[in-house]
């Protein structure tokens, strides 16, 4: 593959026939905004630095990885490399995004965060960036979602961020960042919307992607520089798709490592009840850009269903369904027993507990490993941690009432 | 010129203001929302927006959504969307606008649904979340077809932008008084005016008339000042949903009244 035809050159607006800006008019100015603040950034080396000392001093960065044998023995004849975003601050790669859009807000002058949240984790993240830079954090979070991820709730209101619970639609992600568009349109002077996956607008895809890029960049010079080799396959779950594109942006013009992306199947893929967006959905419009998405025939979003709020969302980055038409990655579900079986088995075998969105990787892997030649590698981004989902956990195998 | 164009022309000239109102189809069901855009239409709404339910409605404020959330429990489907405006445009002579949000659109096939709104006699689209930068292929089937596209004009669209705006729009340009969605707001936003004066400055024919947060007959009064129509749909909403047809009626004669 030639330098000029890299499939990692893709900075937007477009990635194939996917992405854009599908705003309304009042938005433009402020996604301008953004992408010229943003190439300035870029440019400025004193940007790079102060992001660097971040991820360092602040974040933990570089992030390790782990090899974790007794786990791979569940999947076949194959080793498996964890590169460990559970160990960053707050306990996930989302606070690699936080950080560097809370540097792109503080050069816009802006006062003020908003941001969406399933999981919680991403809106844990942007009120601790919040805390750090000083600036006044408003989380939006669906209902329901408030309810399964209470814990990251408390975590956001002692940060001082404010948590609004999002009552309309299906009072999960995709109406939290509804109601964060709709705050985006009213505040737009004093605001920056900290979009949390690979999703919305351009520029939002790309610079989310850029910043959560450090992942695949450390974890193919650690492969290298430890084990001196690279994977035959690289691996995540992908709910927008941050962590996923995050590890596999580095790893795209290594044509003989295999990347796949592990979408919750929620009941089932047979099911109507599932999140799996790039393996069963169409092309439309939601949130911005143009991409995979549950819709029903009218063009309406269907609700999503996964036990893992962080995936328990109907649209999917633009970059990925580029990918996944230039079979560059292949997607496939998980349904959500088979990833509380393989949380439960990465907890026992190694003593990491993982979140569950992670959790869907893991199961892909013990799924899909034995399709592999004896002795493949597989590294896996173990993209965050569990503790936010011991209820839910514990619940499920009845260690709590 | 588009009728649209020409009845806002006509206003204008004889000094006479306009009032746009807006209702969701489907709302409550299909049949009832049928009549209550007829009972607008007959009660003196210059031109009828009728909003297709959408699941995701990023620029609409709780009362909208609440609606076309309800529209949609209902059972709206877009196959029931071409039979309502040719319900509509048979038993009025108001043109009848539509606005969708763009995916719907998509999935129903951009040039079909201009096809099958023509031929339901309906005039053209407000698109709040397609702006003309993604509108290649609207752009060419509402020309070949001679219907209406309304762009949004913005406090904080640069005159560069606005150009674009005004350039590819036809039927009116829709000015967003105030940096927000739809609904109600005691002080329409002094922006309005600047929004309004940054269209005319692009020299175009096409008429600017502005909307959000319009919701009294006085400010129906003050935005005809300056501008070629005042756009209302919240109130309207409010006023079906607690009083039925009748309040509808009394609401759209109350803000004609301010006229």
């Amino acid at each position: 593959m030639t330098e000029n035809t890299s499939l990692r050159d893709q900075d937007g607006p477009y990635f194939g026939e996917y992405g854009g800006r599908f705003v309304p008019e009042s938005l433009i100015a402020a996604l301008d905004q953004l992408e010229e603040t943003y190439a300035q950034a870029k440019a400025d080396p004193t940007f790079a630095l102060e992001l660097d000392e971040l991820n360092k001093s602040y974040v933990g960065r570089p992030s390790i990885i782990t090899e974790v044998p007794k786990f791979a023995a569940l999947a076949g004849d194959v080793r498996v490399f964890l590169k460990r975003e559970d160990l960053n601050h707050t306990g996930s790669h989302k606070i690699n995004n936080v950080i560097g859009q809370a540097l792109l807000a503080k050069r816009m002058g802006k006062k003020r965060i908003i941001a969406e949240t399933g999981a919680g984790q991403h809106g844990v993240a942007s009120a601790t960036a919040a805390a750090l830079f000083g600036l006044e954090c408003v989380v939006y979070m669906g209902e329901v979602d408030t309810v399964r991820q209470a814990l990251n709730v408390a975590r956001m209101k002692l940060l001082g961020a404010e948590v609004v619970a999002v009552t309309t639609g299906s009072r999960t992600l995709k109406d939290a960042i509804n109601e964060a568009l709709r705050d985006w349109v009213a505040n737009v002077d004093d605001t920056h919307y900290l979009l949390g996956t690979v999703a919305g607008p351009h520029p939002f895809p790309t610079i989310v992607r850029d910043f959560h890029s450090v992942i695949g960049k450390e974890a193919r010079q650690q492969m290298l520089d430890d084990y001196g080799f690279l994977p035959d396959v690289v691996t995540a779950c992908v709910g927008g798709g941050s962590n996923a594109i995050g590890l596999f942006h580095a790893f795209l013009d290594d044509q003989e490592v295999a990347l796949w992306g592990f979408e919750a199947a929620g009941d089932g893929m047979e099911t109507m009840r599932h999140a799996a967006t790039l393996s069963k959905g169409r092309v439309g419009v939601l949130h911005g850009a143009k991409s995979y998405m549950l819709q029903d025939e009218d063009g309406q979003t269907i609700e999503s269903h996964s036990i893992s709020a962080g995936l328990d969302y109907p649209g999917v980055g633009p970059e990925h369904s580029w990918l996944k038409d230039l079979n560059r990655a292949q997607y496939f579900g998980i349904s959500d027993g088979e990833a509380m079986q393989a949380l439960k088995a990465l907890s026992q075998t190694e003593g990491i507990i993982p979140a569950i969105e992670t959790a869907h990787a893991l199961a892909g892997v013990i799924k899909y490993g034995n399709t592999l030649p004896a002795g493949s590698s597989i590294l896996l981004n173990l993209s965050g941690r569990g503790d936010k989902d011991m209820e839910t956990v514990g619940k499920y195998f009845g260690f709590l009432a | 010129m588009s009728t649209t164009e020409t009845l806002l022309h006509g206003l204008s000239d004889k000094g006479q203001p306009a009032l746009i109102g807006y209702f969701p189809a489907g709302y409550p069901t299909v049949q009832e929302s049928v009549e209550a855009c007829v009972a607008m239409c007959e009660s003196g709404i210059d031109i009828l927006e009728l909003g297709v339910p959408y699941s995701d409605p990023v620029m609409d404020g709780l009362v909208i959504q609440v609606a076309t959330e309800k529209a949609l429990a209902n059972g709206f489907k877009l196959s029931m969307f071409f039979d309502l405006v040719k319900q509509i445009t048979s038993r009025v002579s108001t043109p009848v606008l539509v606005m969708s949000y763009w995916n719907p659109i998509l999935q129903y096939g951009v040039e079909r649904f201009a096809r099958d709104l023509k031929a339901a006699g309906g005039a053209g689209l407000i698109t709040p979340d397609l702006i003309p930068d993604e509108a290649a292929d609207w752009l060419a089937y509402s020309d070949e077809l001679g219907l209406d596209r309304v762009f949004m004009a913005t406090p904080s669209s640069s005159q560069k932008r606005l150009d674009e705006v005004a350039r590819l729009s036809r039927g009116f340009i829709y000015a967003v008084s105030t940096m927000g969605i739809t609904g109600a707001r005691e002080d329409l936003d002094a922006k309005a005016r600047g929004v309004v004066s940054g269209v005319r400055n692009t020299k175009t024919e096409v008429p600017v008339c502005v909307g959000i947060g319009i919701s009294t007959a006085d400010q129906v009064s003050e935005v005809n000042s300056y501008a070629d129509g005042a756009i209302v749909g919240s109130v309207f909403i409010k006023a079906y949903r607690d009083g039925g047809i009748e309040e509808l009626r009394k609401t759209v004669k109350q803000l004609k009244g301010g006229i």
